[in-house]
């Protein structure tokens, strides 16, 4: 791991203003920084304010929602200063995006080898015959049969799993540092998302890209990921190396979800559960936002809202359980 | 249909009296026509669900586990008759439903429910939860409105949601509430059999861990009886005392979840293990067992490979899966598995 990040997030806040009175938090000042080389994953349930922050970054933020604070540093230069034509450079150059659904990513009416050029010509001057064999040589690095053939047809021919390797040629067809995936497998099924999540791992060794990977799964976290940001309110609520996330865990939350997911191994009668629901973002509760579900709650949880402590050199928890120097 | 399935129907049957069974089925086929040319004459068929027999007893819970294009949500519909078999025989709580007319089924519907993966798609957003849940007691049609009102009140508390919910409407509900809204549809006409289609799929994991429990609880307190229909193997192990496992229309493994889970025979039921990423810090659960990842998509239902369906993705193929289709044959007790590595005949 090198020193100078990849990618710098800090205290970003999106929010989305949809009322007068009524503005949703999404994304509530937060902090993290990806390096070269490395995966780490931001996981979270739905409303956890996962798909925002890498919205957020892309700056693929509509109305009415707005980045309101905050800085996304990429190789020293602050995303948010810059124009939208300078911010397309960023895109593609920079950064790759791979996206849950292929399907509305992919144009339907151009064919897949139309696609591809354009991209890597609209990125990089080069001529209409480099890029098209640049095209082709990436659909065979991301493992598709027969690309000649693949070039010229349409997205709606391919099957899902085809679909997602395109997108994977797309992203790391202008050789960017850093790649963001936002569930990029949650659409397929088991067997291909196996081969798709390989797949990123190979292309992310072969180019020494930093992937930043949001999901849901912490499966998919454990055999694919170096590190893990917890989301839950828009906030992250832990944070650490992955295995030590799983084995030392130490936020409520990320505890509820451990015990909720059904065991391959051992056969248990119940599930843990969490209580009750992810609270909407324009409704938090007062003091720490888990405070209405948390077993461990206190009376100044419902109070106030922990900052996020760091425990040791890289294991951070937003919990006032660990208030004091980190004894529990 | 060739000899061996009969007798090793004859098997699975034996070990069970009728009293023990509530669902049969028997060789059940659906084919779905291919149609194509200006006339639209059909050129080909598409085997969704080809030659499938097995049985459920009373308070059992079968999970089906399969990837999309497997036939198990077809198969699903096709029990409850949404769909009309193609051939077969369907056999419920000892009564042959196969041919029945839509009309005379209905009453047997009030025995056989289904709960869909989509909580968003599957609730009129029109009507309160009353009404909701209330609906299929005036289309049985047979109960006073005080004895309605009763009903839905109590099929509301056992699933776990409010009476003050009962005059909302559906939107103002997550997907969790959601899904117990239809639990509380399917429930409260008092089924036997329920078929959960992908119930849980679509929520968080942590509201799916509380509608999993729900129909635990359920199933103990109403001895119900599910067909449980997933693509997730975690969740189809937890809540399954057996397990099919469904491969281009048919199984290709069936049997008791630990038995399947601890010694899975079928390279594809291995295969499917071994690609779930799953916790594993003690590395207890990768010691001893080779990730086996397949290649290659799940090809066409429309044009199935010959012999084998499988065999275009197996790592074990050989000359015999291109000719001879392999039937079920028992390796274990009630551990049936379709592959002609386990064949010594």
């Amino acid at each position: 791991m090198s020193s100078e990040p990849v990618l710098d997030v800090q205290k970003l806040k999106t929010y989305f203003y949809l009322d007068q009175n009524l503005v949703a938090k999404a994304v509530d000042d937060v902090s993290f920084s990806v390096y070269p080389g490395e995966t780490v994953a931001i996981v979270g349930e739905s409303g956890s304010g996962k798909s925002i922050t890498a919205l957020s970054i892309m700056q693929l933020i509509n109305k009415p929602g707005r980045i309101v604070e905050g800085s996304i540093r990429v190789r020293e230069k602050n995303l948010l200063d810059l124009k939208e034509k300078q911010m397309t450079t960023i895109r593609g150059n920079h950064i790759g995006m791979i996206f849950q659904e292929p399907m509305t990513a992919l144009n339907p009416v151009f064919t897949i080898g139309n696609q591809l050029t354009e991209m890597i010509r609209k990125h990089k001057k080069v001529s209409k015959e480099i890029a098209r064999n640049k095209a082709t040589e990436l659909l065979r690095v991301v493992g598709i049969p027969r690309p000649d053939a693949i070039m010229k047809e349409y997205p709606h021919q391919l099957s899902g799993g085809m679909r997602q390797r395109v997108m994977i040629a797309m992203a790391i067809s202008c050789e960017p540092e850093l790649i963001i995936a936002d569930e990029p497998t949650t659409a397929l099924d088991v067997t291909i998302q196996a081969q798709i999540l390989d797949l990123l791992k190979d292309m992310q060794k072969r180019y020494n890209l930093a992937v930043l990977l949001i999901t849901h799964d912490l499966g998919v976290v454990y055999e694919y990921t170096d590190r893990v940001i917890v989301m839950y309110g828009g906030q992250i609520v832990e944070q650490a190396p992955t295995k030590k996330l799983l084995s030392l865990t130490k936020h409520p939350y990320t505890n509820g979800l451990l015990s909720s997911l059904p065991n391959m191994e051992e056969d248990v009668e119940r599930l843990g559960t969490i209580k009750g629901t992810v609270p909407a973002a324009y409704n938090f509760p007062a003091g720490c936002r888990f405070s209405t579900r948390c077993p461990a709650v206190m009376e100044k949880c419902r109070q106030i809202n922990p900052p996020l402590l760091q425990l040791d050199a890289d294991h951070f928890v937003r919990c006032h359980l660990y208030e004091d120097g980190g004894d529990e | 249909m060739t000899m061996s399935t009969k007798q090793q129907d004859a098997q699975v049957g034996t070990r069970l009296t009728d009293e023990d069974i509530l669902v049969e089925v028997r060789n059940i086929k659906k084919y779905f026509p291919i149609k194509g040319g200006v006339l639209q004459k059909t050129v080909g068929q598409l085997k969704a669900v080809d030659d499938v027999s097995f049985s459920i007893k009373k308070g059992e819970t079968l999970g089906i586990v399969g990837e999309s294009g497997s036939g198990k949500s077809t198969l699903g519909r096709v029990l409850i008759r949404l769909l009309e078999p193609t051939d077969g025989q369907l056999i419920f709580d000892n009564k042959d439903i196969t041919t029945l007319r839509q009309r005379l089924i209905r009453p047997i519907r009030e025995d056989m429910q289904m709960v869909f993966q989509d909580p968003f798609a599957s609730l009129n957003s029109k009507m309160s939860v009353e009404q909701l849940i209330e609906e299929p007691l005036l289309v049985q049609g047979n109960l006073a409105k005080k004895d309605r009102k009763q009903k839905v009140l109590a099929v509301l508390q056992k699933v776990g949601l409010r009476k003050d919910d009962l005059q909302k409407y559906p939107h103002e509900f997550s997907g969790g509430q959601r899904q117990r809204i239809s639990i509380a549809r399917a429930l409260v006409l008092n089924p036997k059999f329920v078929i959960c289609d992908e119930p849980v799929s679509a929520l968080d994991v942590s509201i799916q861990a509380q509608v999993l429990n729900l129909m635990k609880d359920l199933q103990e307190d109403l001895g119900l009886t599910y067909l449980f229909i997933a693509h997730d193997l975690s969740v189809v192990k937890h809540i399954s005392d057996r397990v099919a496992v469904m491969y281009l229309g048919r199984f290709a493994e069936i049997a008791p979840k630990r038995s399947l889970y601890d010694n899975p025979l079928h390279p594809y039921t291995q295969a499917l293990l071994s690609s779930i990423p799953v916790i594993d810090l003690s590395g207890e659960q990768a010691r001893g067992k080779e990730k086996i990842k397949l290649s290659g998509d799940l090809p066409s239902p429309a044009s199935p490979p010959s012999g084998c369906t499988f065999r275009t993705r197996c790592p074990k193929a050989h000359d015999r899966c291109t000719i001879d289709r392999p039937e079920l044959i028992e390796i274990d007790e009630g551990h049936f598995v379709a592959c002609h590595l386990y064949d010594r005949s």
